[in-house]
């Protein structure tokens, strides 16, 4: 479904045959901090398995949406729910075994090694006087494998690079086995070979994911769907080729672009021309 | 980095051949050791001080108040042993641990590796409750000392935090903000008792600022005592939380953790166990920054180790410290503090230095 008018509420549909209520949803979300309106109504429900875009421009309210849907922020309006339960009715503990975040720029003093970083992952499953169970152990030596980290599993945090941080980041969101992952621009600052191989990871896993992202192009690649917001709205939802239009890019971004379906799979690629001044 | 391709083609032990040696055993030979360390300290140090009495005396004395046997020793050398030499011993040992662990649990909470009960001004907010109660009576006998030195910890706490959050909360603004604060604590402190002015001004002034075991006495053993053990089991109990801040509040948040809980308990009971020791001991420096580091080279970076590691080595620290404190210019004896100093300020400059090189 496409939804090109700027300034109306477009939800993201559920997949066919999928119930009503499962999984993560935002019902009319909105997030008004300090009087001014940061995010207004915004319906999304990410079809199970999937990987929804999260595209606009800077201050568009793609971090904050994230952070609603981690429930690290309560809406100031509507609800954001898990399998119809509104989050912040559920434990924290509860949530973090269900939903992982990875941030736009995570970093510690504390000497860790890789492995280390990706035990975090299992202290919500664990109780406070417990050792690791031969579970914790699985989960992490699966999420290390998934990543391709596991022969980096001694590494220590300060001695990676801008990418291999995002990929511990990644398998410790992971060793929470997690149904739901919600990433926050995880290719800033990344070179273009680490923007591609991050993405392609993140896009196979087969978790339900959110990832807000700068790049258009990456969008078109590699996510399922997209929803594209300015000002605190959804003014497009639907698949990368419905979404990433000229009008749309001119409308929401003041930019001129040419947009081709040569990509991957036939996707769109967007090139720009110039501003619109 | 290469394209994750078909993970399964890894060699599985490849996580345990790259990864740190099982820690397990590891962990619990190093706490082993940590304890006899702190055993042997105690013991020795009961046999050092200015009185020249052999150690098969002192081990009789204690040997004979503990119920196995008796000793012919005179009531006064008895005292010397029984009174002074081992309440203070045992108290250097539980004043080091408290002030190790409550460096340990503020450098993760507020994630910064410059925190400790001194540098933070906690000790000398403590102080300056501790000699409002004892000097000038505020509470009228309502308020003992401990409860004066809880609420002082308390409120230099709370406004080290809102100052540091106010400036921008940076590791180094906490510092700052913490440097303010103990000097004005320690300025407030200082004021207080020379206005009581009597024969014991000075004495009472070193005390408070830079602290002292000499006049440690059972009761403080006991009371310090009871309060490091509940401490302890409190930090324990959310050692894996602490873990969870190593990527900061948020990011704690997000793996479950409940952070306004946690900082509150977290800070609650480490101002609870400062201002404990501060009421019996003064302000002692230093010994929560440094020792957390040092236990951390040991055992990694895991609360679930860290935080006994930490105690065990602050106490065998603390009890070594006071021993050198008062036969280093015998028969005079150096502020305990002092000596926690010179060694707490290298460290500190330390510290500094790497953060410095690792942003």
């Amino acid at each position: 479904m496409t939804g090109q008018g700027v300034g109306r509420a477009v939800g993201v549909v559920v997949g066919p045959g999928e119930p009503r209520g499962e999984g993560l949803r935002a019902e009319r979300v909105g997030r008004r901090a300090d009087g001014r309106l940061i995010l207004d109504d915004v319906v999304l429900a990410p079809e199970p398995g999937s990987t929804l875009g999260v595209l606009g421009p800077n201050g568009s309210g793609k971090s904050t949406l994230l952070r609603l849907l981690a429930g690290l922020l309560r809406p100031t309006a509507g609800v954001v729910t898990l399998d119809g339960t509104p989050l912040g009715d559920l434990p924290r503990r509860t949530v973090a075994r269900r939903l992982a975040v990875v941030e736009q720029h995570a970093d510690t003093q504390v000497e860790l090694t890789v492995e280390d970083v990706v035990r975090l992952g299992r202290i919500p499953h664990r109780r406070a006087w417990a050792s690791a169970s031969p579970h914790d152990e699985r989960a992490v030596r699966t999420a290390l494998e998934r990543t391709a980290l596991a022969d980096r599993a001694g590494r220590r945090w300060h001695t990676l690079s801008g990418g291999e941080r995002q990929r511990v980041q990644i398998a410790r969101a992971l060793a929470q086995e997690p149904r739901e992952l919600l990433l926050d621009e995880p290719t800033n600052h990344l070179d273009i070979h680490h923007q591609l191989d991050l993405l392609a990871l993140v896009a196979r896993l087969p978790v339900t994911t959110v990832v807000a992202l700068h790049d258009l192009n990456l969008a078109a690649m590699y996510c399922d769907r997209v929803v594209v917001l300015c000002a605190g709205r959804v003014v497009a939802g639907g698949t990368p080729a419905d979404v990433l239009t000229e009008k749309l890019i001119a409308e929401v971004y003041g930019v001129r672009a040419a947009v081709r379906t040569d990509g991957p799979e036939g996707r769109p690629h967007v090139r720009f021309l110039g501003t619109l001044d | 980095m290469t394209a994750p391709g078909a993970p399964d083609a890894r060699p599985r032990r490849g996580v345990r051949d790259a990864g740190p040696p099982p820690r397990r055993g590891a962990g619990l030979a190093l706490g082993a050791a940590g304890v006899l360390a702190l055993v042997v300290s105690l013991a020795v140090a009961l046999t050092i001080g200015p009185a020249d009495i052999g150690v098969g005396d002192v081990w009789s004395v204690v040997a004979a108040h503990l119920g196995l046997g008796t000793s012919d020793l005179t009531p006064i050398r008895d005292g010397i042993v029984w009174q002074l030499r081992l309440p203070r011993t045992l108290l250097a040992a539980v004043c080091g641990a408290g002030l190790a662990m409550c460096g340990a649990v503020m450098q993760s909470l507020l994630r910064n590796p410059l925190a400790d009960p001194f540098v933070l001004g906690v000790s000398s907010g403590a102080s300056t409750g501790a000699v409002l109660v004892v000097v000038l009576g505020v509470g009228g006998g309502a308020l003992s000392v401990s409860s004066g030195a809880f609420l002082g910890a308390l409120v230099s706490f709370a406004l080290v935090l809102l100052l540091s959050h106010t400036l921008g909360g940076t590791t180094d603004r906490v510092v700052l903000a913490g440097v303010a604060a103990m000097q004005l604590f320690s300025a407030l402190t200082s004021f207080v008792v020379l206005t009581s002015a009597d024969a014991e001004t000075t004495r009472g002034v070193l005390f408070w600022l830079l602290g002292s075991l000499g006049g440690a006495g059972w009761t403080d053993v006991w009371l310090c005592g009871a309060v490091l053990a509940v401490a302890l089991v409190v930090c324990l109990a959310y050692a894996r939380t602490l873990d969870a801040f190593a990527f900061g509040q948020e990011a704690a948040a997000a793996l479950g953790v409940s952070v306004a809980r946690t900082r509150l308990v977290l800070l609650c009971v480490t101002a609870l166990l400062t201002a404990a020791l501060v009421s019996s001991a003064g302000a002692i420096g230093f010994v929560g920054l440094v020792l957390p580091h040092a236990a951390r080279a040991l055992c990694g970076p895991g609360h679930v180790r860290l935080l006994p590691v930490t105690a065990l080595a602050g106490a065998v620290f603390l009890v070594w410290v006071d021993t050198l404190a008062r036969t280093v210019l015998d028969p005079r004896e150096v502020p305990v503090g002092v000596v926690t100093s010179l060694i707490g300020v290298p460290a500190f400059v330390a510290v500094l230095y790497r953060t410095r090189r690792t942003r």
